[in-house]
């Protein structure tokens, strides 16, 4: 009996000591976090959201907190990813330091309540502008074009476009955009998946070909499985302009943030932000899209 | 309402999808339930040993496990098929043969002791006593609990639904994705296909027991 339990305890520390191993090893990815320089004392026009903000020196902003590469919440509570670095961004230009953001977890069924709630300042979460979402909540931006892309097993080279999934199986998840994309324009047949990480072991398993939807999603697993996935090329073929969620009619502050765009594009701030995160997986930066000036 | 109509073609294919995946599960449940039953009531320990530790697995974790296994873990350990369907009959299959089992095996308790030694008496062996004597009667009593079980089983394979197959529940989540607005009618079409399927067997139930069943 004695036996047994020292044999017990010992498999307990091994058990705790994988587990330190496994902590840390994903501790190690959050390392990309910067913090751009602030903005000293800007001046604002009195009245103005941006005037507000400057001087409450804290701002609340809505991000994923589950969508690796763009906004994911690391152990150490602080969420990582290019529409977190945009975010500080737009917030050190109001003269708030990264550490006096209030960062909200905000799910896509949730964003326009929480921007008409008053709970968040502003969204930036994967956030694609429609004209649906236009009637509750404004848009800046758009401050980057997601669009549809395949993921492929690494050593599959004999798919590079939409077009050569024509027969084959290709998974999604039901009733998405996505998956209707793929079968009604070009032919594929549909394995649908309740989530997209479950059509993860069909693939390794090679019963479908591919898998299908946004390309910043996929790039995600990508990047958590590199040497078992890759994207079948950075092209995509739809259009999903992810814009910054503010409060609708708010008219000067959402011009403003264009303008802030604008300006991250020329300083090269823009091209960092991207580098520092997504450009990891996605290796051709974006150059910003068009601002949608509505 | 409208929204059922619209979608029909694709209602008809989520029905016959789950009328196939019913079908063939059904009877390759109670092929091999039955088999795991007699092996249960059977001479040999390793058989009864097997049956029963099958059964008592089987039956008591959840189906969605069932359906893990034969989709996702088969695959890695290199069973592979290009058709879900298949992952979604060996799930199926392999878990409604527990409670055929179980059922068969209630009804070959009733057939009383004595049919079995009056037919060892006059020189039938093993086999033979269970396939002449005691199935044939044993099977016409457990007919209202099969039927039960195989209703259960239609109602059962929308899990397939979440494991890559767009049978009726699948189409259905599908539809209701499509049509935000009209959910509510979605899913009551998505009932009445099912409904469509179990109310004839319910009524099948009683019509065979009445034509074979044995009051005891």
């Amino acid at each position: 009996m004695k036996a047994f339990l020292t044999r017990r305890k010992s498999l307990l520390v091994a058990a705790s000591a994988a587990l330190a191993l496994s902590l840390s090893a994903c501790g190690g990815s959050s390392s990309t976090t910067t913090n751009p320089p602030v903005a000293e004392k800007p001046s604002f026009a009195a009245d103005s959201t941006m005037a507000k903000l400057a001087s409450a020196g804290k701002i609340t902003i809505g991000t994923k907190f589950d969508q690796p590469l763009f906004g994911q919440k690391g152990l150490d509570g602080k969420p990582i990813g290019f529409d977190v670095e945009i975010g500080k961004l737009v917030a050190a230009k109001l003269g708030i330091p990264a550490d006096k953001i209030e960062w909200v977890e905000t799910v896509s069924a949730n964003r326009e309540q929480f921007i008409k709630q008053g709970k968040v300042d502003m969204i930036v979460a994967t956030y694609t502008i429609n004209d649906k979402r236009k009637a509750e909540v404004d848009f800046g931006g758009p401050y980057y074009e997601a669009g549809q892309a395949l993921m492929v097993n690494k050593d599959n080279n004999s798919i590079t476009k939409p077009e050569d999934v024509k027969g084959k199986n290709v998974c999604s998840v039901t009733g998405s955009t996505p998956a209707s994309t793929i079968v009604e324009k070009y032919g594929a047949v549909l394995v649908p998946a309740a989530t997209y990480s479950a059509c993860l072991e069909p693939l390794r398993n090679k019963q479908v070909e591919a898998v299908t939807t946004d390309n910043v999603i996929l790039a995600g697993f990508v990047s958590k499985e590199p040497d078992a996935f890759k994207l079948a090329s950075d092209q995509t073929f739809t259009k999903e302009p992810y814009g910054i969620g503010l409060k609708k009619d708010d008219t000067a502050f959402r011009m403003w943030i264009n303008d802030q765009l604008e300006a991250f594009d020329k300083d090269g701030s823009y091209k960092k932000a991207w580098e520092d995160t997504a450009g990891t997986v996605i290796k051709t930066a974006p150059a910003l899209p068009t601002i949608d000036r509505y | 309402m409208d929204v059922i109509i619209e979608n029909l073609p694709q209602y008809w294919d989520g029905f016959l999808r789950t009328l196939f995946l019913s079908v063939v599960s059904g009877i390759i449940a109670l092929v091999f339930g039955t088999v795991l039953a007699a092996a249960r009531v059977s001479p040999v320990a390793a058989l009864r040993g097997f049956s029963m530790t099958y059964v008592e697995i089987v039956r008591n974790t959840p189906l969605t496990i069932a359906f893990f296994f034969a989709a996702v873990v088969l695959p890695r350990l290199g069973v592979t098929f290009q058709q879900f369907e298949v992952a979604a009959i060996i799930a199926l299959s392999a878990y409604t043969s527990a409670f055929i089992a179980e059922a068969v095996r209630s009804g070959v308790n009733s057939v009383p002791v004595g049919q079995a030694e009056a037919a060892r008496s006059i020189g039938m062996n093993f086999s033979q006593v269970l396939s002449l004597i005691i199935l044939p009667q044993a099977l016409r009593t457990v007919i209202p609990p099969l039927i039960n079980i195989l209703i259960a089983l239609v109602k059962n394979s929308s899990v397939a639904g979440a494991f890559y197959v767009l049978e009726l529940f699948g189409q259905g989540k599908q539809l209701a994705n499509a049509n935000g607005d009209a959910v509510m009618w979605v899913l009551v079409g998505v009932a009445f296909f099912y409904l469509l399927i179990t109310i004839p067997l319910g009524y099948l139930a009683s019509v065979v027991e009445r034509k074979v069943a044995i009051a005891r």
